[in-house]
């Protein structure tokens, strides 16, 4: 089981809300998932009437945690602001913490979501900070009261898959908090593959409410992170690229 | 490099277009196969040499939105302020040499025109206005934007420009985008539909978007308006601000419109025409060069264009739109700028999205975030 400060976890698939073509299907899909954390971007909801919100209807189930986020602000100042806002429209603590002031690629800025995860952590909320693969700054933010660290697998929305992944491995080898690897996940191969070197979840978007069929790629994806987890957990094999049959440098040891 | 000017000034309208008329298959073919498109892969894109590759391109374009927007579009509506302008516009029903009876709305007027809007569904609004600097001014547009700042989640404007300092006053008030239309680059042409009032200094309209981005407004709207040049060179000069404007003031949002010349009573003929092939052409080609800006299209496209249009690169689509101050419910037969061409009420336009497998979205910001 994945434990996120309070909360525990069987699936270590994350999911987002955005892009699908419709409420409906939307609901279908996180459902094929089995995703017990979905994200929510405040700026796509009606906070100030959020009982009739037609996204937010979708999700009212038991096994489904909201995790919103603050997409849309620029810096640590507004993302204090709208997680506050969130916290009292959904009544949850939990906060994925987004600022991209680059709305091209939505790059996010490491020197603003340090200030705000210290800012928020103090405040009470459980940050989940969508970052660079950039270990120093996981390492920061683990000082700054982080409850898990989301770098990205590659740009946001790209479906590139792991480019990042040398740093996401170091990341990982050092990190004491939960590593949930973010954005540009592409295929289920691409999740299985982060769950493999060993993340702890990862979030998945683009990939699933895009697909010909979001309901069937949702299902896919919840099985290559299974697969992946478990491949982990069963320790893999390490890839060997010649095969070792005398030893010409050490048998003379033996003589 | 100061303002866009300093760029732009290095261009000659007729090699421009010489070039774009110059390129080849070849080079569509280069632009269709490239990841990161150029410049000059756009000239191509835009070129008559294009043509026969429309359905590449449409697909290319639909495939890169949805992989960027989703299968969503956003729903936007315009409310028209006021029609008094000291302008004279030769294709615009708002040129002060129109006769007409003129209205700029009161408080209480917006408020009515407020209702009738948020009775529609809408959360996004575009307010637009004529240029009057003596009664429709920063202070006027502060006093609406405090009005209508807790009923909206997004607000945009399309106002006369202004100055730098201006925008900044205005950004606290509510305002998130400013819509500028430079209409057309062709500077000669520009004066000749122009000849009148402030509108008639290209250099201050052309350097607008640079007062905005100055100003760190959240978004801004470019477009020419297609018909009064050859909408190839304008489009292609279009795209060159873009990228200026993109590099320099990369913490700001873009969308592009692309508005065909309408008829309103007395008014000019395009003097170019562009039919629906070619506009498909220069979405698409909008689209294929840049993944990330937004693609609106408004109710001055016909009901068949617009059915056909959804899935194929734009983002915000209006609807159920007036073009006139009060033109909802307060002053239903007030002047208006142009003739819209389709009619359906917001509720059909949602559904007809729905049925394409899309998903019509009201609201995608929050009157909490700057």
């Amino acid at each position: 089981m994945l434990k996120i400060a309070d909360k525990t976890f069987s699936s270590r698939l994350f999911t987002g809300t955005g892009k699908f073509s419709s409420a409906a299907l939307m609901e279908e899909a996180l459902l094929a998932s089995g995703s017990e954390l979905v994200t929510v971007a405040l700026k796509r909801v009606d906070v100030r009437n959020n009982e009739n919100d037609d996204l937010l209807i979708r999700l009212k189930y038991p096994h489904i945690n909201l995790l919103p986020n603050t997409s849309g602000v620029r810096n640590a100042k507004e993302a204090v602001f709208a997680a506050q806002l969130a916290r009292e429209a959904l009544e949850t603590n939990w906060i994925k913490l987004e600022i991209h002031p680059d709305p091209k690629y939505l790059m996010p800025d490491p020197i603003e979501t340090l200030k705000a995860t210290e800012e928020l952590a103090r405040l009470g909320f459980i940050v989940l900070p969508y970052i660079h693969a950039d270990p120093v700054l996981c390492k920061r933010l683990e000082d700054a009261g982080t409850a898990a660290v989301m770098p990205l697998g590659s740009p946001i929305g790209s479906n590139k898959g792991l480019k990042t992944i040398d740093f996401l491995e170091i990341i990982i080898s050092q990190s004491n908090v939960p590593v949930i690897v973010d954005a540009g996940i592409g295929s289920p191969s691409d999740a299985a593959r982060a769950m493999e070197i060993g993340a702890d979840a990862v979030l998945v978007n683009t990939a699933i409410a895009v697909s010909a069929n979001p309901t069937s790629m949702a299902a896919a994806f919840k099985m290559a992170v299974a697969a992946g987890r478990m491949a982990f957990e069963a320790k893999l094999a390490l890839p060997v690229s010649h095969a070792v049959a005398s030893s010409p440098l050490t048998a003379f040891l033996d003589e | 490099m100061n303002s866009f000017t300093d760029l732009f000034d290095t261009y000659n309208w007729n090699e421009t277009k010489a070039s774009i008329y110059a390129k080849t298959p070849a080079d569509v073919e280069q632009a269709l196969s490239s990841s990161k498109r150029t410049l000059e892969d756009f000239k191509a894109l835009v070129s008559p040499a294009a043509a026969p590759y429309l359905e590449q391109m449409a697909q290319i374009s639909q495939q890169l939105t949805q992989k960027r927007f989703g299968k969503v579009l956003q729903m936007y509506v315009p409310l028209y302020l006021s029609n008094e302008c000291n302008n004279i516009c030769t294709y615009c029903g708002f040129s002060y040499d129109n006769k007409v009876k003129r209205k700029t709305l009161s408080m209480m007027e917006v408020m009515q025109e407020v209702a009738a809007i948020k009775e529609m569904g809408y959360e996004h609004v575009l307010l637009v206005t004529g240029e009057d600097n003596v009664n429709v001014h920063v202070d006027y547009f502060k006093k609406v934007l405090q009005l209508i700042r807790p009923h909206f989640a997004h607000i945009s404007m399309e106002i006369q420009p202004m100055d730098e300092e201006d925008y900044a006053q205005l950004i606290p008030f509510g305002l998130n985008t400013i819509l500028v239309y430079q209409e057309t680059y062709h500077q000669e042409d520009y004066k000749k539909h122009h000849p009148k009032g402030k509108k008639s200094n290209f250099k201050y309209r052309v350097e607008t978007p640079d007062r905005l981005g100055k100003a760190n407004i959240h978004k801004m709207g470019l477009g020419v308006l297609i018909g009064l040049e050859d909408w190839r060179t304008d489009c292609f000069f279009t795209a060159l601000h873009l990228n200026y404007l993109e590099k320099k003031y990369w913490q700001s949002k873009y969308s592009l419109s692309f508005p065909r010349l309408r008829p309103y009573s007395g008014g000019l003929e395009p003097k170019v025409e562009m039919n629906d092939r070619e506009l498909v052409q220069l979405i698409c080609a909008y689209r294929l060069f840049n993944e990330e800006v937004e693609l609106s299209i408004s109710t001055r496209e016909s009901p068949a264009f617009r059915n056909n249009i959804i899935k194929l690169g734009i983002t915000s689509i209006s609807a159920g739109s007036k073009t006139n101050p009060g033109g909802y419910t307060v002053a239903p037969e007030s002047l208006e700028q142009f003739e819209i061409s389709d009619e359906r009420s917001p509720a059909e336009i949602s559904r007809l999205i729905a049925a394409q497998g899309y998903e019509a979205v009201w609201k995608d910001w929050d009157n909490c975030l700057a």
